[in-house]
């Protein structure tokens, strides 16, 4: 058994979430093999080398490859992947917008969001929102799988060696193309990555008070989210909600602000370790599954906790 | 131009799914179903081009039970021309469900199909991606933005880090995200006037696909409960258990 492990990454460097798909694949038993297809992205396959339990990284560096547009880089793991027991990638916008494209490719069906490997065969995913959890068995000849990151700690950054190799096979579908991107820029920690996160929601009221809560997420080291009541709201953007449609997490501690706890955002956190809610309802459901809970006025609570920790 | 619009048939989003006893599967009987809120945003869309004057015809598709039609019909009223059931009371997967797709597009030659992301029962976030590749399509998955201009549209999307506009060529696919648009309520004179709008009823075995799966669910569970914890009375004693006691600070 070999495994492809689809390296998600920017041309500069290795996302982590590469890291817990490796992990999922280790899980899974067998060889690993790293694909890094990019633009000049000799950085991320040396970092994608070094990862901890990877045998080789193959490297597909091509114009056609530089934006993960899925039209191309879809028909490389296809191609690629022939040859493989299973092709796993992250969960992310690109894995999901890339991995269908394969399996259709291929003639299989896709298992999507794993958070546990039963067997070389046989996973765990929430379906319903995380109000479920099927157990999937694949008999396809190639496995194909999204990873779910909270659902596997990921393996160390560093300690392999593994060979580096060019692989020839370009495409240029000649579909699309790149336009550009708006991507948010910050200083804090990825929301997916960070240790601990602090979340907002319609208790904020506006998108201004959520200086609050960049206070007290900088004082913690920590990311900062949103329950899609604030998105929707537009307090702030897209990219910052924390749900079923939105990201995932599962950090250390998890602190929801003003946010009343709606199945959807709570299929997106609860597998955070620590939970702590804050919310002037005590009726809220986000207590029925808090650690810590908190009945106060938010804007009293926060610039204190700021002080204090 | 003709925009194809695919839609399904789920529990409503405010059910509180249960599993059932058996492990079988969530208990699905005597449950709200309701079109899938992507899908609804999918209806909007397409409704809008035409609004706009790009889009010419509307038609509505779902693979799904007979019971669909109810959704379909739904869709009529918010403004699709006509309606193609693909009739199937089998738990198809999203690669069926693409495959009968393929074939609907190869018969109805829309330039644009418009799809939710994903859909809230099975969460699967695969149906249009697979469908684009089965057509030879490009694809502009999680869409917030929708712009059609000659034979191209340009899609900018939803991603992890923030937005992405990639132009596709036409015919192409579209999934929509949350913040595409916000749908409309169907009126009363437009839920009378979809009752007599076209609705074709197809079966797999008439489109010539097989629904085979690779996939088998084994069982379904209930998650493992989260239980409540404490309350604090105050912010100095919420410091004092995440220091000491959660040790997570």
């Amino acid at each position: 058994m070999t495994i492809l492990v689809i390296a998600e990454h920017d041309n500069k460097v290795l996302a982590p979430a590469t890291l817990n798909t490796v992990a999922a694949a280790a899980k899974i038993g067998g060889d690993i093999h790293v694909l890094v297809a990019g633009q000049g992205a000799g950085a991320v396959a040396e970092a994608a080398a070094q990862v901890a339990g990877v045998a080789k990284v193959l490297v597909a560096d091509n114009a056609a490859y530089a934006h993960q547009l899925p039209e191309n880089v879809a028909p490389l793991v296809a191609e690629l992947g022939k040859g493989y027991s299973h092709i796993l990638a992250a969960a992310t916008s690109n894995g999901k917008n890339i991995l269908p494209r394969v399996a259709a490719a291929l003639d299989v069906d896709q298992i999507s969001e794993i958070i546990s490997v039963e067997s070389a065969d046989t996973f765990k995913r929430p379906i319903y929102a995380g109000n479920a959890i099927a157990t999937v068995q694949s008999n396809a000849a190639v496995k194909v799988i999204t990873v779910r990151a909270t659902g596997f700690d990921p393996v160390a950054a560093t300690g392999g060696s593994a060979a580096v190799e060019a692989v020839a096979a370009a495409h240029d579908a000649g579909l699309s193309s790149f336009v550009g991107e708006e991507l948010a820029k910050s200083d804090r920690p990825e929301l997916t990555a960070a240790k601990i996160v602090v979340s907002g929601g319609r208790g904020m009221q506006n998108g201004d008070n959520f200086k609050h809560l960049y206070a007290l997420a900088d004082k913690l080291g920590a990311a900062v989210g949103a329950s899609r009541a604030a998105v929707d709201a537009g307090f702030v953007p897209n990219d910052m909600q924390v749900g079923q449609t939105g990201k995932i997490v599962a950090p250390q501690l998890y602190i929801a602000v003003g946010i009343s706890g709606a199945i959807q955002h709570l299929a997106g956190m609860k597998d955070s370790k620590v939970i702590v809610a804050i919310n002037k309802d005590e009726e809220a459901p986000i207590f029925q599954v808090a650690d810590y809970g908190l009945v106060a006025d938010l804007f009293e609570a926060i610039p204190e906790l700021e002080k204090l920790v | 131009m003709k925009v194809l619009v695919a839609v399904k048939r789920v529990v409503d989003y405010n059910v509180k799914v249960r599993v059932k006893a058996d492990n079988s599967g969530v208990d699905l009987a005597n449950v709200k179903m309701s079109m899938n809120p992507f899908c609804e945003i999918a209806v909007e869309e397409a409704v809008r081009l035409k609004e706009k004057g790009v889009a010419t015809e509307i038609v509505v598709v779902s693979v799904g039970p007979s019971t669909a039609q109810e959704q379909l019909r739904t869709a009529l009223a918010l403004g699709a021309d006509r309606a193609i059931l693909v009739e199937s009371a089998e738990d198809l997967t999203s690669l069926a469900v693409a495959k009968l797709l393929k074939a609907v597009v190869d018969k109805e030659q829309p330039q644009l199909v418009i799809l939710g992301k994903q859909a809230i029962d099975s969460d699967n976030n695969q149906t249009g991606q697979m469908l684009a590749a089965l057509s030879g399509y490009g694809q502009g998955t999680f869409a917030s933005k929708v712009e059609i201009s000659g034979d191209t549209v340009a899609v900018t999307r939803e991603i992890d880090g923030g937005a992405q506009t990639v132009s596709l060529k036409l015919p192409a696919i579209v999934t929509t995200d949350l913040r595409l648009n916000e749908p409309r309520y169907a009126s009363l004179p437009n839920i009378m006037k979809a009752k007599k709008k076209p609705l074709e009823v197809l079966t797999p075995d008439a489109l010539g696909v097989s629904t085979a799966s690779t996939n088998k669910t084994v069982k379904v569970e209930a998650p493992a409960a989260r239980s409540a914890g404490i309350k604090v009375k105050s912010v100095a004693e919420l410091v004092e258990k995440l220091k000491n006691e959660a040790k997570v600070i």
